[in-house]
């Protein structure tokens, strides 16, 4: 298992304009390492819908790239996202999956199905082309590129070790994040071409 | 004279949404909604997004609103109950001005009680979160769909509209 700061610290190298949607944990988490924390979207509650609403931010531009955060808990609230998405086939969507085995804003109890299920290939076997894990920080650093530079939408899955409980923004916080992006998207001309990782 | 017939036409219903500028419809189907569905498709102004469970609805819709499209939310409901966190969490908390087409189902036009709990319980759950809703079960009702629309947009706030007919 991955050190999660570390992978999200990666992750973030990668980044040129790709919007951002983190929840829970990984609000915090991203936040540190965050170098365009104008065009990140922290997702205070309902918990599980990062993936829905990547999904949505993607199918309406599909010329920017979208990354939507998920813990293992959070996904696991909002599964059938996976058949959606895979259906729908968003070439602009990742949705990153991380991966702790645990509800670490809760005390660190462990999700259901802990260390049985296979995400990737519940994604494969939805329809999405692409679906890559990492497990530690070597072989991501080598592999990352290659990763996000295939077929997508793509299930990236980060395995990383549980941090226990982080703080949260506050509540009213979300529709200012929203509002941000949303201006910053209003005032970028929709591009003929479609999104390609590492364009600006 | 003759008592006219009354009905709701698919094709009606989505010549109000083209009116009123709607690019998708984010959706599940409900035992009522066939007809629907086939005028959807039929409309190539107009994306259908399918969704598994309601839930993701307001979320994708969300997303929509954020990109600059313009969403509509089509569902029964029953999805309407299922999706409640979201609803309260997404439309509510985050002030979305989200046009959400229920499927009344269990309404009753006659004002008899409802047997059907979904029926019963929809209007009361909507005034509890505050949510304006209008019916629309014939024709002639189909212009409460752009004010609805147009409500919430001026007020940044969702709006429902009840669909208590099978769609024609």
């Amino acid at each position: 298992m991955m050190d999660g700061l570390a992978a999200l610290r990666l992750l973030s190298s990668r980044r040129t304009n790709e919007i951002v949607f983190t929840t829970m944990s990984t609000i915090s988490d991203w936040s540190q390492v965050s170098t365009r924390p104008e065009l990140d979207i922290a997702i205070i509650r309902p918990m599980g819908k990062n993936s829905s609403m990547g999904l949505g931010l993607a199918l309406a531009r599909p010329d920017e790239g979208v990354w939507a955060i998920d813990g293992d808990g959070s996904l696991l609230m909002n599964l059938g996202s996976l058949v959606t998405i895979g259906a729908l086939q968003p070439k602009n969507l990742v949705l990153v999956l991380y991966r702790n085995g645990t509800y670490d804003t809760t005390g660190g109890q462990p999700v259901p199905g802990l260390g049985n299920v296979d995400f990737a290939a519940i994604g494969r076997g939805a329809g999405w082309p692409s679906a890559v894990d990492f497990h530690d920080v070597a072989a991501m650093e080598s592999g990352l590129d290659e990763a996000l530079h295939v077929d997508y939408p793509l299930l990236l899955t980060l395995h990383v070790a549980p941090a226990g409980r982080r703080s949260f923004p506050e509540l009213t916080s979300t529709p200012k994040y929203i509002r941000r992006v949303q201006d910053y998207l209003s005032k970028r001309p929709v591009a003929e071409q479609p999104y390609r990782p590492g364009r600006d | 004279m003759a008592e006219v017939a009354s009905s709701l036409r698919a094709e009606g219903v989505v010549d109000e949404l083209k009116k009123c500028g709607v690019t998708h419809v984010v959706w599940l189907p409900d035992t009522e909604s066939k007809y629907m569905y086939d005028a959807i498709q039929a409309e190539p102004g107009i994306t259908l997004v399918p969704i598994c469970r309601e839930g993701e609805g307001p979320a994708i819709c969300l997303g929509l609103l954020m990109g600059g499209k313009s969403p509509v939310l089509l569902i029964q409901n029953t999805g309407f109950f299922e999706s409640g966190d979201a609803i309260r969490g997404i439309c509510l908390d985050m002030d979305l001005p989200l046009l959400m087409m229920i499927g009344y189902r269990g309404y009753e036009p006659s004002g008899k009680p409802m047997i059907d709990s979904a029926g019963a319980f929809t209007e009361p759950m909507l005034k509890t979160w505050g949510i304006p809703y209008h019916l629309v079960d014939d024709d002639s009702h189909t212009p409460r769909i752009g004010q609805a629309f147009a409500e919430a947009r001026e007020k940044s706030h969702p709006v429902a509209v009840l669909i208590g007919r099978e769609y024609q």
